[in-house]
């Protein structure tokens, strides 16, 4: 690559920051693993990425130093927890470049957090003195993707069932990008709010939202962008990227399971009902009626995960450390590198942008007509992990007319030689099926 | 792990060329006909089984679906072993094929009552598998109880 002389004044390859893959992955203790007598070639970070011994060591130091409930103790180990929980929403907040802490609610996952908003929607709708942003009823639209992921699509099939109002979607094309050539036909007055993945965890695409959210402002609606797939791998500030709501978990960034983020503007989580009522999320409590407390809290009901949210501020540490933007670029050369290496495997047709470009890590492909569990158990026998099916995003799989997708995946710890691993497996796999 | 295991012989021969494959209307014109359509929510496989019976015969099992290797041999199989048979004997064989896949590797197959079907006792070893193998042996279930044949599938295995 640096072999390739840039002409002067055009930005040059060393203008980009990078960092040693071997020492990150010294990091990872799971990466030393070896799976069926080979080693672990670990190609599903979508679906979960592993994590760095830094992130380990403050969960396994927060339950052995720190235990304790947070916001509701006066001793000295109820403070440290509080200071350590609160303090992760004020790293998460950091790296989002948020106006205010504030805005960062702790969640169970990204799914829970646009369920959250689904919700907040619905109990508005039941009220006439809520916020008319969160009314809907018959009339009203919610608008998403065909490319969502069904956590971006069952909530608000629900929340339009609850209350009669319409569901609408962008198709995709068949380079799989968002299909937008119908946005203003699609989100109009009657659009209360726009769900959109920001990259798709099935196709890689990343969406250019910048017409959309024009558009979602010139009608007065809502969006959201369900940020799962690009938090965790590429620079995101919330100011730029000019959302209402973004959502992500901590498990696809280094972090543990169950801690994810709804991100929301400080004067609309202001203006949303409660979803969970209990614990913690209140302002004073009769036996008749409650009053709440203000965002975060009023959605984090009852004891949080407290450790996993200190552990996702480690992770956001280890990440800012390595920095999003090295990552992003580490990436973006091991998805040119891993398209041309498929595209040179017959028979495989990938699903997608397959130029690099306005696309992540995340490569979906079929090989022949050989079923992608087939394709998935071959790989596997050689250490190799993929994940293979639909990818919880069936309505991308029917877009392509396929039922499965075998789906490579990579991050800040893969190598080019895992992807040779990846194209060598690919021909085992043609030799047991041909 | 190994892979052969898994991949035998008798499952890709099936798989590459499947017995009886393909929805088929009854030939007997008095025969009861009922079919069952199941998919696994996990992979997005999907498979059809449709029966031809009078009651005490299975006079035809045919069967449609996509998938795995793993999902479309066992139809194949399925086909094969239960087609023909008194549906008592036909239970039999779904019991013991239920078994096999239910053992972890565990189950010692009898090739006279499961025929090809003991080359599936390798995937019993894999449990992300199994539920491929074991697709068109739930949906036959449900299409005889349709047909008016066998036990009640709450009943059995």
């Amino acid at each position: 690559m640096t072999s390739i002389a840039i002409p002067t004044g055009m930005p040059q390859y060393d203008d980009v920051p990078r960092f040693d893959v071997a020492r990150v992955r010294a990091d990872f203790p799971i990466l030393d693993r070896e799976i069926n007598g080979h080693p672990l070639v670990y190609l599903d970070s979508a679906n979960t990425s592993h994590k760095p011994r830094q992130v380990l060591d403050v969960l396994g130091e927060h339950y052995a130093r720190h235990n304790a409930n947070v916001s509701r103790s006066v001793h000295t180990l109820g403070t440290e927890a509080t200071e350590a929980y609160e303090g992760a929403r004020a790293k998460v907040a950091a790296f989002l470049n948020a106006p205010s802490t504030n805005e960062v609610v702790f969640t169970k996952n990204s799914t829970e957090a646009i369920n959250i908003v689904a919700y907040a929607f619905s109990n508005a709708s039941l009220r006439a003195d809520a916020d008319p942003r969160f009314r809907l009823g018959p009339g009203d639209e919610v608008v998403i993707s065909e490319m969502e992921h069904h956590s971006n699509i069952v909530p608000w099939q629900l929340l339009c069932e609850r209350t009669g109002a319409t569901l609408r979607w962008f198709p995709v094309t068949d380079q799989g990008r968002l299909d937008e050539s119908g946005l203003e036909n699609l989100v109009t007055e009657r659009t209360k709010i726009v769900s959109l993945v920001h990259m798709s965890n099935i196709l890689g695409t990343i969406n250019a939202t910048s017409r959309i959210t024009a558009r979602v402002r010139e009608v007065g609606a809502l969006l959201l962008l369900d940020c799962s797939q690009s938090v965790p791998h590429l620079p995101i500030d919330v100011v730029d990227l000019d959302a209402d709501f973004i959502v992500f978990t901590g498990h696809k960034m280094c972090g543990p399971t169950g801690i994810g983020v709804l991100w929301g503007r400080g004067d609309l989580l202001a203006a949303m009902p409660p979803v969970f009522g209990g614990g913690s999320m209140i302002e004073t409590v009769t036996m008749a009626r409650s009053t709440f407390a203000a965002p975060p809290a009023r959605f984090e009901a009852g004891t949080p995960p407290i450790a996993e949210a200190v552990a996702l501020g480690a992770a956001v540490d280890y990440l800012t450390g390595i920095g999003m933007r090295a990552i992003q670029w580490h990436e973006k050369e091991l998805t040119a590198y891993a398209l041309e290496a498929l595209g040179s495997v017959r028979d495989l047709r990938i699903f997608g942008p397959t130029v690099p470009v306005g696309r992540g890590g995340t490569i979906s492909f079929a090989l022949g007509d050989v079923h992608p569990h087939d394709v998935g158990q071959v790989l596997d026998s050689l250490g190799v992990q993929v994940r293979v099916g639909h990818h919880c995003a069936k309505p991308v799989c029917s877009r392509f007319g396929v039922p499965a997708m075998t789906r490579a995946s990579f991050y800040l710890y893969t190598t080019t030689e895992e992807i040779d691993a990846l194209v060598t497996g690919l021909e085992q796999v043609r030799k047991v099926f041909d | 792990m190994q892979l052969d295991q898994l991949y035998q012989e008798i499952i890709l021969d099936h798989y590459k060329h499947p017995h009886g494959r393909g929805l088929r209307d009854a030939e007997d014109s008095g025969d009861h006909v009922a079919e069952a359509h199941h998919v696994n929510p996990t992979c997005g496989d999907e498979v059809t089984v449709r029966i031809a019976t009078d009651g005490a015969v299975l006079h035809d099992i045919s069967y449609d679906g996509m998938g795995c290797s793993i999902s479309q041999a066992s139809a194949s199989v399925l086909h094969e072993l239960l087609r023909g048979r008194g549906a008592g004997e036909a239970f039999e064989v779904h019991e013991a094929f239920v078994e096999l896949m239910s053992g972890r590797g565990q189950v010692t197959p009898d090739e006279d009552v499961l025929g090809d079907g003991v080359a599936f006792a390798g995937v019993a070893r894999y449990p992300a598998r199994v539920k491929c193998a074991l697709l068109p042996w739930m949906a036959f279930k449900d299409a005889a109880a349709r047909a008016g044949v066998g036990v009640s599938p709450e009943v059995k295995a």
